[in-house]
């Protein structure tokens, strides 16, 4: 990673929060708050995959929705290429988000059934204004190459494809409009096995290619550690853990990191598993803040 | 010696659509033996869930067994009426499944779901089977169980109503177990514990358990024999041992080499099986990988027959003709019955 230290920030979270009102009285007060992001700060550098691991309810998926503004914040900053998204309006916004891109998990319902692949490919780009004319229908063939479908797949409607067919459709529609940064929100968790690998490995080759910045959220942990290049780990709302993949997986410091990492079932039956049981209770009674415990990993204990 | 509990011979099910008949699954044929646990792994479409089903007699229309038999104890179960089905399913043979969320009533307390399930099957008394429920629920590993009987499905959360959907499944004491992707709508960390409850079960020699998943991790971890199916057929059959550590198939081959390695590293590129699942209304004549295989050659039009490769361990490929008998030849001349 010393290379990834001198690349410049891209992305750049801080202390950001999203809480949800969980019920509401007769008046329409809130009484009840939902905390899904609390407090969360981190940073990713041009051309890195930082991945988000977490369980479900932990916000992983409500920081990425926030990264794209599909949700205002109820509190934080967030800054892309140095830019405050946080103060601006829907027009403003609009060229940060074709910057900003993003890939759903489930191909299904992600894209309208009524459209045929060059209409949906072609979507984003008749919003942003790009490949007037003649030239769009030649952008979205040669897009639909790039992502391993065929110029013959144009005039097909999604119920034509399978699901990874579909996910390369969604992939080739995110990057249509040539962005910089791409939240992927469980992009492969839809998908068989084997086809699994199949995306992975294209996802990876258009990063260098085009030199994107990917925010990998995901529940399977041996895929994350494949892809990102740094993690995440999520509990309730808060960063609990953030290091380089390899560190992370090889020396996590945090009990909730520990016992993520040790409930992943290892495709080995020689593997000798211990379960290293998770109580709760340290990160219940005190939140702490992120601080770090060795160059770029960063752990929320006390000293 | 090993107590024959289930018997599948060339099962075959079929599913009626508008566009054809889609051949969910092709001619399977196994065994499962009294106490052991057995995982199927397969990728959506390849006819696991289906032959589950098949063996419990749960295939609605459009689906229809075509063909084949289901042997359990020595009694054949084709053609039960479903009188007779009804004694069988809960009894001897239990079914969890993936969602625990629809599998419960959700207006119903708990404890109600599970001493009916008790009473009914059973015939003990209300509160014997109260007890037993506490037993059972105390057995899957829910903490107090006398107090969590008077709650409803709402409750709890999704692994502990996992928990007592298997809780339920064992309270008839059946023979048999047939899991449905029992941990695959669950966290890592929730998962682990259900994982931990089948290690458990592994070691009780009266419930044979059937894990159907597509994770080979969890294969892995908590199965003593594996069966690889894809296109609806078997490919591959082996002692867990040998799937991970010498695998014979491309398939199985193909399916482990597309997980991360463990300890590998990052970046470490992933090898995908190219291509797509093959279309079940109609499929290649010959081996269903065809399409996908790296050493698919002109005799894999034509369908391979299972080759013995070790001990209770075949493989549906032309690739092992060169080192290996069929499994047809060795069950003529007798040597190894068992598969």
């Amino acid at each position: 990673m010393s290379e990834g230290a001198e690349r410049k920030v891209l992305v750049d979270v801080r202390n950001l929060k999203k809480h949800f009102s969980k019920s509401k009285d007769l008046w329409g007060r809130t009484t009840e708050v939902l905390k899904a992001v609390d407090g969360v700060s981190f940073q990713i550098r041009r051309g890195e995959t930082f991945g988000l691991v977490g369980e479900s309810g932990s916000g992983k998926s409500t920081v990425g929705r926030c990264l794209l503004r599909l949700y205002d914040y109820t509190d934080g900053e967030v800054r892309f290429d140095g830019q405050d998204l946080t103060k601006l309006g829907e027009k403003q916004l609009k060229p940060f988000r074709r910057r900003i891109q993003s890939i759903f998990q489930d191909p299904y319902s992600s894209l309208n059934p009524g459209m045929n692949v060059l209409e949906l490919i072609g979507e984003p780009m008749n919003i942003h204004g790009l490949y007037p004319g003649d030239e769009r229908k030649e952008a979205v063939a040669t897009l639909l190459e790039r992502v391993g479908l065929k110029r013959e797949h144009l005039y097909r409607y999604p119920h034509e494809f399978s699901g990874g067919q579909r996910q390369r459709i969604s992939i080739a529609r995110a990057l249509s409009v040539r962005p910089d940064f791409v939240v992927c929100d469980e992009p492969i968790s839809a998908l068989d096995v084997s086809v699994q690998a199949q995306v992975v490995n294209m996802l990876e080759d258009l990063q260098s290619e085009f030199g994107l910045t990917y925010l990998f959220v995901a529940h399977d942990l041996s895929m994350v550690r494949h892809i990102s290049d740094r993690i995440g780990v999520m509990y309730r709302g808060r960063l609990v853990e953030v290091a380089d993949s390899d560190e992370l997986y090889d020396n996590p410091l945090h009990p909730y990191t520990k016992a993520l990492l040790s409930a992943i079932p290892v495709p080995d039956p020689h593997a000798v598993s211990e379960r290293i049981a998770w109580t709760g209770e340290t990160a219940d009674s005190e939140a702490h803040a992120l601080r770090e415990a060795s160059p770029g990993h960063f752990v929320a204990l006390p000293e | 010696m090993t107590e024959r509990l289930l018997t599948a011979r060339d099962l075959r099910v079929s599913f009626h659509t508008r566009d054809g008949d889609n051949q969910a699954v092709r001619g399977v044929s196994f065994h499962i033996d009294a106490g052991e646990t057995v995982g199927i792994v397969g990728e959506s479409g390849s006819g696991k869930s289906v032959t589950a089903k098949a063996i419990m007699s749960l295939i609605q229309p459009p689906g229809e067994v075509i063909g084949g038999e289901i042997e359990f104890r020595g009694e054949n179960l084709t053609g039960l009426s479903e009188r007779k089905w009804r004694k069988i399913r809960g009894n001897q043979i239990a079914m969890v499944f993936q969602d625990p969320m629809t599998s419960l009533n959700p207006v119903k307390k708990i404890g109600e779901q599970m001493t009916e399930v008790i009473r009914r099957h059973r015939g003990l008394s209300r509160d014997a089977a109260t007890e037993e429920a506490i037993r059972l629920l105390r057995e899957v590993g829910i903490p107090e169980p006398e107090r969590r009987i008077r709650q409803y499905p709402h409750e709890f959360s999704g692994g502990m109503r996992q928990r007592v959907m298997i809780a339920m499944a064992l309270s008839c004491q059946p023979e048999l177990l047939i899991a449905d992707e029992p941990t695959t709508a669950l966290d890592v960390t929730i998962q682990a514990q259900i994982l931990e409850l089948f290690k458990r079960l592994k070691d009780n020699p009266d419930t044979a358990v059937i894990l159907i998943t597509h994770d080979l991790g969890v294969v892995a971890q908590v199965c003593t024999r594996v069966i690889v199916m894809y296109g609806g057929m078997i490919m591959e059959e082996a002692p867990v041992e040998d799937i991970f550590y010498r695998p014979q198939h491309p398939y199985t081959i193909g399916l482990l080499r597309s997980v991360p390695k463990r300890g590998g590293g990052t970046r470490e590129r992933l090898v995908p099986i190219e291509g797509t699942p093959p279309d079940l209304l109609d499929p290649p004549p010959g081996c269903p990988f065809i399409t996908r295989c790296p050493h698919a050659m002109d005799k894999c039009k034509e369908l391979p027959p299972m080759f013995h490769i070790g001990p209770g361990h075949r493989s549906l490929c032309w690739l092992a003709e060169k080192d290996h008998p069929t499994v047809a030849d060795v069950k003529a001349e007798g040597e190894d019955a068992d598969v």
